[in-house]
Formats: C-alpha cells, structure tokens, sequence
C-alpha cells in the first residue's frame, strides 16, 4: 500500500512546493501596492501585514486548484471519458423526446412569460443578449463554417443600423418596411467585402476585415452630410404595432418578442443551412481550402455567399438595435463590438448553435450580474474566458456533425448504432 | 484505343527552375498507367498541373471525355476540371478532417448537385429529393469502398489505411472519368496495399473508368499497370509496358537500381 500512495504524495508535495513559490513570488508583487500605505499629510508610513497574508493565502489555494485542474485536463484518460461522458449525454437529449420534448417546452413558457415576470431592466438587458445571440450566429457563419476570419462584421451592423436611421430620419420609413432593406444593404455590403478579399485567408484575411470595419466606422464619424458624424441620429421611430400607441414599457415587450422571434428565425435557417449543400461546401473549405476546390467546389462563389449570408443577420440585428436604442451614432460601432463577437463564437464553440447561443448569454449577461463586482467586474470576465479557453479550447460546445441511419438487407449495418 | 487525356509538350518553370520539360503522356480509355520516379522529380508538379492548382509555362492539355466534346483543360480553374472530369487524391492525405465519412463524400457531389441557397432554407421536395440521392450515391460508393461501417466516423479518426480509401471514394464521388491518385500506397503495409491493389482493379472494371497514378511502390506499379511512364528531373526518361520498364538501363540507372528485378 506504501508504494502505491508513495508517487501520488510526492506529486502533492512537489505541487505544494510550486504553489508555496507563486504564493511568495505574489506576496513579493503586490508588496509596494498592497501592504505599504504613505500618508503623505501626516508622513506616517502604515504597514498593512493582514493584505499581505490575504495575498499569500489567495495566490496558494488558487495556483493549488489551478495546477490540480490542468493535472486532470492533461491526464489523457479522464479528458477522453469526459468527451465520451459529453457525447453521450448530447446525443440522449437530442435523440430523446422524453427529454428534449418537456426540455423544450419548459425554455419556450420561460421565453414568453420572462418580460411578464421581470422588469423592464431585465427584459432590456435580454433584448441585447438575443440580439448578441442573432449577431453570433450570423458571424459563426463566416468564421465557424466557413473559417473566414472576419474581424469587421460590425460594419455590417453599423450599416443596419444606419440604413434604417437614415430612412427613418429622411424618408419616414418604418421599422417593418427598413428590415428587409437593411438586412439586403447588409448583405450587399458583405459580397463588397467579399470580392477584394477571395485571395486571402487566415492572418492576412483578418487584417483586411478589420480595416473595412474601421473605414465603415470613420466614414460614419466624419461624412457629416451623410451620416451627421459623431453626434449621431436621434428619434429614430420605434417599431410600430398595428399603428397603436404604446407605452415605453409596452415597447420593450413589443420589441422583445420581435428579438424572439427573429432569433427563431435565425436559429431554424442557420441549422437548415449547416446540413446542406452549401453548408458542407463551408464546412470544406474550413477544412481544407485545396482539396474542397479539387472536389469541384467553387471557392470564390462559396466565399462570397458565407460573407453575404453572414452579413445579412448583422444587417437585421443593425435595424432592430437602431429601433431599440432610438439613437445611434458611430462610437456604438468600435472594434471592441467586433471583438465580443466573435469571441462569442469562439467562446461557445465554432459551428454550434447551440455553443454559439450560450456564448453570447455568457458574455452579455455575465458582466452584467457582475455588477456586484464594480471595479472587479471587467477582471473577473477575462479571468472567465482565460479560464473556459484554457480548459476547453474548442469552445463550450463543439460543433456534432449530423448522422444519418442505413438499415438494409444484406449490407452491414450502418455506423449509426 | 481513344485517348481520354492527352498531354503535349508540357513546359512547367518556377522562375529559372524548369520542373517539367516538354512532357508527352496520354491515357487510353479504361487503361491503369503508372507515372514513377525519383523524388523531386516533378510527378505532383505534373498532377497539379493538369488539375489546375498551377498553370503551365507552356503545352497542351486535352481530355476526351467518353461521349462528350474535347476540352483543353489549360486555364481553367480546379473545380473546372473536375466538373469536366477528372478527380484527384492527395499524397498527403487531404481529408476534410471534422466532417464525417459520409459528409467527405457528399461534399464532392458538390459539383454535380444544383440546390442552393433558397433550396437549403425552405428544403422543398426537389432539394430533399436531391439530397437523399446524394445520401444514397455516397453511401454506395462508401459500400463498395469497404467503409459502410464507418459512415457516421469522424474523418480524421479513421485508421489511416481507411483514410486512403476515403480519398478516393471522394474522388470518385465526383464521377471522374479519370482518376488520378497521387502515392495511394504511400505509408501502408503490405496487406493495405493488397486491399488496395484489388480495389483499383475493382474501380476500373466497375466504374469503366482510367486511372493514371504516382506511385513508389514497385510491386504494385508492376502488377496493375498498362503502361508506365517514367520521370527523372522533369523529363520523360522512359515510357512502355511494366515488362520493358524493368528492363530499361535508363530507367533503372536512375531510378530502379541495380539489384531490381521484376
């Protein structure tokens, strides 16, 4: 029995040893800021000993956890049960109508009676996650599918949402009119793009699209005939309801179901698109672009209509955020909007739906019930994604590939059990 | 015999470096011809030339197409060609690696289905109908392959052996009249190899099809070819029957080596 405990004590003392040093090595960091205090008024020194213990204390039992969860995620054998553990359980809720049927019921009562049941605040604080929901969905076609690194999709929705301010402000245009136009300006724009970048791929692609969303983002700030720059467009109507007068509140129930829906919307084409023809030709050239263009598919229509498509929910989502906000000018469309998401889509995981969808709730509304955090709050969130990062790199949820059952006499049974 | 791809004069340079110089091939109709050679010496610069991964300095390239008009394949796009019917295989295996086997082989039915966009949203009967025919094609195709217990596999989880059928079960999914296969034996042990060997004897009695394929493996060069032909340096060294090329002095000076014999 002593032989057997003999390597597993001694990994824990080792591990022990290394936390011990981070723990010091901390203390030693945070020495000047967290334990001396000089009052310069009084030119007294104060020497605050307990912060230092707190340091020491925390910087430990983190590392400690810290080193005994990379220890599991690197011992190969619990990462493969783990995986299989996963499977299965995604394969039994979506195979098992038992399950998935009551499952289902139960999230589509909490959609519709979540604005009847809290305020106003938490119904808007939804409306943007569903929006984010929408965005994510749309970028996870061009990056999860088709592997187009898109670092400006949100120019896309800055000309959603400018298409239909811009109508609204000049023309009158209402919100149902503007939403088809804003989404096929959107998609327009996205075969714009899409041209001068065909050639590129990966880093180079990247660096392209991110400066197609910052020239989007200047002509907005400095056109001021155009666009009336940085001071914005205000007044924007809200979206009307069989031409009936409604209250403020009224209105975000309104607009909360129309997010529901179009987020249904999106969620049914996105899930069509995934297992077709066109949907596989992404998923190829994801993979590899060479042997997807010798198998017969065009690369550059396939390009250009993942670009296109993509665009196209940016463009909606512009239009409903426009509608939301009443008024929007360019500093809602920076890069940090780029940035949050598609580290939605790579957060969720690339290709999922389902991935994607939580993704965008964990990133919209973790930082706002993080609010309890105040100045902590941006800190804890990265410390989120390093963490979900590190520990599961392909995302929360990855990407199943659809099975398809054979039964028929005289052959093998299929693969699928 | 009527040829079904026929190669003139083909020049390949990249910048000073000539990588094919003046290369005259042609395949008949349902013949199996090997292209052999040391490393290097310009077989892939070949196969991606006639597919249309690079354009050659100079040359012609016709197919005959069983049935249908004569194509000059020189400037036309990858996918072109294969429209037009030709497929290839990998020497490093290119396998769409997250998809499935099944979905590796209805990816290649790409160019030979039309539903698109509006098709795959709506999923109207014609869509769904194509799409079943697309599942059933590839499923056959995988049954005569021998990976119908592998359908619903991830690609890159396939033993590797598996993994070259794959590719060329993809290859054929596109209803090449001729099929290239670039090192198909590359890596696999002699049992692997076996299955292979009669798996291309298979495709070509079934599927009427020519096959023209790189390979480094002698023995099964020898046991399935008509004709071979041999590069060293970007030149035509030799061509004939497997029985002349063993003989050939040229051919086995720089290639073969002494101590082959057939």
């Amino acid at each position: 029995m002593a032989t057997k405990w003999k390597p597993l004590i001694e990994k824990i003392t080792s591990e022990f040893i290394k936390s011990l040093l981070v723990s010091f090595w901390f203390m030693f960091l945070t020495f000047p800021i967290m334990v001396i205090k000089v009052h310069p008024l009084e030119r007294t020194i104060e020497w605050r000993w307990m912060n230092m213990a707190y340091v020491a204390i925390g910087s430990f039992v983190l590392s400690f956890i810290w080193r005994y969860l990379m220890e599991r995620k690197e011992g190969g054998e619990s990462k493969e049960e783990g995986e299989t553990w996963q499977k299965r359980i995604g394969l039994k809720i979506r195979t098992d109508k038992r399950i998935s049927m009551p499952g289902l019921a139960a999230v589509a009562i909490f959609i519709v009676i979540f604005p009847l049941i809290f305020s106003s605040y938490q119904t808007q604080i939804m409306i943007s996650a569903l929006m984010y929901v929408m965005l994510g969905l749309g970028l996870n076609i061009v990056v999860g599918l088709a592997g187009l690194l898109d670092l400006g999709y949100v120019a896309f929705y800055a000309v959603g949402a400018y298409c239909y301010a811009l109508l609204n402000h000049h023309f009158g245009i209402s919100f149902w009119m503007a939403l088809p136009i804003s989404a096929l300006l959107a998609t327009t724009f996205g075969v714009l793009l899409g041209f001068p970048v065909l050639r590129l791929r990966g880093d180079y692609l990247a660096i392209v699209t991110l400066g197609f969303g910052e020239i989007i983002r200047l002509i907005l700030e400095n056109w001021n005939e155009f666009s009336f720059g940085p001071s914005g467009i205000a007044g924007i109507s809200r979206p009307s309801f069989f031409g009936m007068e409604l209250s403020l509140q009224q209105h975000t129930i309104y607009l909360y179901f129309i997010v529901v829906v179009l987020v249904i919307f999106t969620i049914f084409v996105v899930s069509r698109l995934r297992n077709s023809r066109i949907g596989r030709a992404w998923i190829a050239l994801r993979e590899d672009e060479v042997a997807c263009q010798a198998m017969g598919i065009d690369k550059t229509k396939t390009k250009l209509t993942a670009f296109a498509l993509g665009a196209t929910w940016a463009g909606f989502v512009g239009c409903i955020f426009a509608a939301k906000t009443t008024f929007i000018n360019p500093a809602s469309f920076t890069f940090m909007e780029s940035a949050i998401i598609l580290s939605i889509v790579v957060l969720g995981g690339m290709g999922s739906i389902v991935g994607v969808m939580l993704g965008a709730f964990v990133l919209i509304l973790l930082p706002e019930y993080l609010r309890a955090f105040s100045e902590f709050r941006m800190l804890a969130f990265g410390a989120a994604m390093v963490i979900i990062m590190v520990f599961r790199p392909q995302g929360i949820i990855s990407g199943i590939r659809q099975r398809y059952e054979f039964r028929r006499a005289g052959s093998e049974p299929g693969g699928a059990q | 015999m009527q040829p079904v791809l026929d190669v003139k004069h083909l020049i390949m340079d990249f910048g000073g470096l000539r990588a094919l110089d003046n290369i005259d091939l042609e395949v008949l109709q349902n013949e199996i011809v090997a292209l052999i050679g040391p490393n290097g010496a310009g077989k892939t610069t070949f196969f991606n030339c006639i597919t249309g991964m690079y354009e050659p300095t100079k040359g012609d390239m016709i197919v005959y197409p069983p049935g249908k008009e004569k194509t000059r394949l020189n400037k036309l796009k990858p996918n072109i060609v294969t429209e037009h019917g030709l497929a290839r295989t990998f020497q490093n295996i290119r396998l769409f690696q997250k998809m499935t086997v099944l979905e590796n082989v209805m990816v290649a039915r790409h160019c030979r289905t039309k539903s698109g966009i509006a098709g795959a949203i709506l999923r109207d009967p014609k869509t769904r109908k194509e799409e079943s025919e697309m599942v059933e094609f590839s499923y056959n195709l995988l049954e005569k392959v021998g990976l119908a217990p592998f359908v619903n596999d991830i690609a890159k989880e396939l033993p590797y052996g598996a993994q070259r059928r794959l590719e060329i079960a993809r290859a054929m999914a596109t209803e090449p009249f001729l099929l290239l296969l670039d090192e198909p034996a590359a890596g696999m042990n002699p049992k692997e190899t076996n299955e292979l060997d009669k798996l291309i004897m298979k495709l070509r009695e079934e599927e009427n099809i020519s096959i023209l394929l790189i390979e480094h493996d002698m023995k099964l060069v020898m046991s399935i070819s008509d004709r071979i032909y041999v590069l060293d340096y970007g030149r035509m060294i030799a061509q004939g029957t497997p029985a002349e090329i063993s003989e050939d002095p040229n051919v086995i000076k720089a290639y073969l080596g002494e101590a082959f014999d057939a």
